[in-house]
């Protein structure tokens, strides 16, 4: 069953479309990631599906409810974790997760919670006196209280640092394994890799393309590239296919092939038989991050 | 229910918890009006002022306290709401399923609690002090002048808080018409005969009824215990007058409800720099849009 189900959803602001038309499903239990450039209308999605925002146009159902008009029963099934930092300065770790813990019917440990988000040392400090990246987990920490069986998590993980990244990673793994279903905004690609079931690729307010992270753009089926470093081999040695591929200032041979595995072959056995080892050899598919930088390339600050 | 009578409670205390750690508001609150009454005291002397017929503390105590409530209310509610509100701390909370009347619950609640200290304190400092009387056949009508006045002036709070764009105008902004009312509403001057503008604008405003049906209570010369509309003022020439609160109540009740209704109405959870931001694209675009 879908956990959420948006059709031609559309908020405008004067004559800006902020999001334009968009059409998602993420089905429950699923972890889905939404990408996309500063502006492109993320947020905007994602308050639409929380209820913080009114939609212009478009249809959205979220765990069998319309946000705007769900109140109570919708949010006491949710968990949010907005991209802005919100909490009460003057009020310590522990005291902020156990004033929203009561807040919520069944509401997780709060033991539990403050040592899932790494806050243990913390938890009888004012807020105001956590690094950012801390008063980020907090937000994270609010966000899971009140087990929540749909958690939208906008850009969670901004300002983690890597460890405490990988931590929130496990976190989220975690809530996968519970069942629990999780849209989540990140600019980080390797994010979207590690977490993402399924990946949306936003801009200008229009989904771009969607699929898993392995699959989306066509990742799996393109060209893979060959590379390594010319080292001390003459140039002119070089076999055939790869003389194109040299880059002459950084000695690199770049080759585009659809099977690289034959290649190779020919490769390697033209390598040994002169007793060259080839340096840095590699064999890559376009990354994430490669496919996400050309289905946004011209809409840069969308 | 019973739930959602827990949440307010624990509300209140999670208010209260941030109040007492700011400083400032706490000093404000309950420091502050208690200056006014040992200055007032030192200046004028502790002798009985003719034309009022009680002490000089027996009259600034209880318009005092009355100031003391209305800036724990009005101007403290006001301020702390509406920079809540810019730091996203309302839009959070209106996130989760705690209903929205429970969150302004629990800040009215503490307001009005804040308010209830500082009317205690600057009353058994009087006391203990400044000789000032306790008259127990109004004590009840005192203590219903005290919490719909601090219910009115809450109210007021909120609907400023609605209107303004930003916890910074708050305290100015509450300031500037809590202070200038003050002045006509006896409460750093008894004002003697003065000219009939002055007189019926004092009479416009909430405040001043909220000090005459809180203060009169403390005016052992005064007969009856409140329960009537309106009163006699105390006469130098008799003697004594009459203690009612009903018309006050009336003038602060129709500022009260009128406030909370326009309060509910016009009240935002989001910080206003997007809605501002929105609104100013929405008119140079000529577009009508929500938000
Ligand atoms: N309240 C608002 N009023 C007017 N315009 C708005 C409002 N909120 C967002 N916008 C505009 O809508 C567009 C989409 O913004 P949104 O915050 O959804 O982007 P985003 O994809 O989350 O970007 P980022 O990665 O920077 O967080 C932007 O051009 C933004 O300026
Ligand atoms: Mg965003």
């Amino acid at each position: 069953m879908a956990a959420i189900t948006v059709r031609g959803l559309a908020k405008h602001y004067g004559e800006l479309r902020a999001v334009d038309g968009i059409d998602l499903t993420v089905e429950e239990g699923e972890v889905f990631a939404l990408l996309g450039p500063n502006g492109a209308g993320k947020t905007t999605s994602v308050e639409i599906m929380e209820g913080h925002r009114i939609r212009t146009r478009g249809q959205v159902d979220v765990l069998g409810f319309d946000p705007a008009t769900g109140g109570r029963p919708y949010r006491e099934r949710i968990g949010i974790v907005l991209q802005q930092t919100a909490l009460e300065r003057e009020l310590k770790v522990e005291e902020a997760i156990h004033t929203y813990a009561a807040i919520y019917p069944r509401s997780r440990d709060v033991d539990e919670v403050i040592g899932i988000v790494g806050l243990e040392e913390k938890r009888t400090v004012r807020i105001k006196t956590l690094s950012g990246g801390q008063q980020r987990r907090l937000e994270l920490a609010l966000g899971i209280i009140g087990d929540p069986d749909l958690i939208f998590l906008d850009e969670p993980t901004t300002g983690f640092d890597p460890s405490a990244r990988r931590q929130a990673w496990g976190l989220i793994d975690n809530l996968r394994s519970l069942g629990k279903t999780i849209l989540l905004t990140t600019h980080y690609m390797d994010e979207a890799q590690h977490l993402a079931d399924r990946v949306a690729v936003i801009a200008r307010g229009r989904i771009v393309e969607e699929g898993t992270p392995h699959s989306i753009g066509g990742r799996h089926e393109g060209e893979a590239t060959v590379r390594f470093s010319l080292g001390n081999t003459d140039p002119e040695e070089l076999p055939e296919m790869a003389r194109a591929g040299l880059d002459p200032t950084t000695e690199v041979i770049t080759i585009l092939t659809h099977t690289p595995t034959a290649l190779l072959r020919t490769l390697t056995a033209w390598a040994i038989d002169r007793g060259i080892e080839l340096d840095h050899l590699r064999v890559e598919r376009p990354s994430l991050e490669d496919v996400y930088l050309r289905l946004t390339k011209d809409s840069e600050d969308g | 229910m019973g739930r959602d009578l827990r949440l307010v409670y624990q509300q209140i205390k999670y208010q209260n918890k941030i109040f007492w750690r700011t400083p400032v508001a706490a000093f404000f609150t309950l420091i502050f009006p208690l200056m006014f009454l040992v200055l007032f005291a030192a200046l004028f002397g502790n002798d009985e002022i003719e034309a009022l017929g009680v002490t000089t503390a027996q009259f600034y105590a209880p318009a005092l306290a009355v100031f003391g409530a209305a800036s724990a209310t009005y101007t403290n509610l006001c301020t702390a709401t509406s920079i809540a509100r810019d730091e996203g701390i309302l839009k959070r909370v209106r996130g989760t399923p705690l209903p929205p009347w429970i969150y302004i619950a629990g800040r009215v609640g503490s307001a009005i609690w804040m308010a209830t200290l500082a009317v205690t304190l600057m009353m058994s400092v009087g006391i203990a002090f400044y000789g000032v009387e306790i008259v127990g056949r109004t004590f009840v009508a005192a203590v219903v002048s005290f919490l719909v006045g601090a219910a009115v002036f809450a109210a007021l709070g909120l609907f400023v808080a609605s209107l303004i764009p930003n916890g910074d105008t708050a305290p100015a902004v509450t300031n500037a018409t809590l202070l200038p009312i003050a002045f006509v509403s006896d409460v750093f001057i008894p004002v003697e005969d003065p000219p009939v503008w002055l007189e019926t604008l004092g009479n416009i405003f909430p405040l001043k009824h909220f000090v005459a049906a809180f203060g009169d209570a403390f005016h052992p010369a005064l007969t009856g215990s409140g329960w009537s509309w309106s009163g006699v003022e105390f006469s130098e020439l008799t003697g004594t007058g009459e203690y009612a609160i009903g018309l006050h109540i009336a003038v602060m009740a129709v500022w009260g409800v009128a406030a909370a209704f326009l309060a509910t109405r016009y009240f935002k959870w989001e910080p206003q720099a997007d809605r501002r931001a929105g609104r100013r694209r929405r008119k140079t675009q000529a577009q009508t849009s929500d938000s």
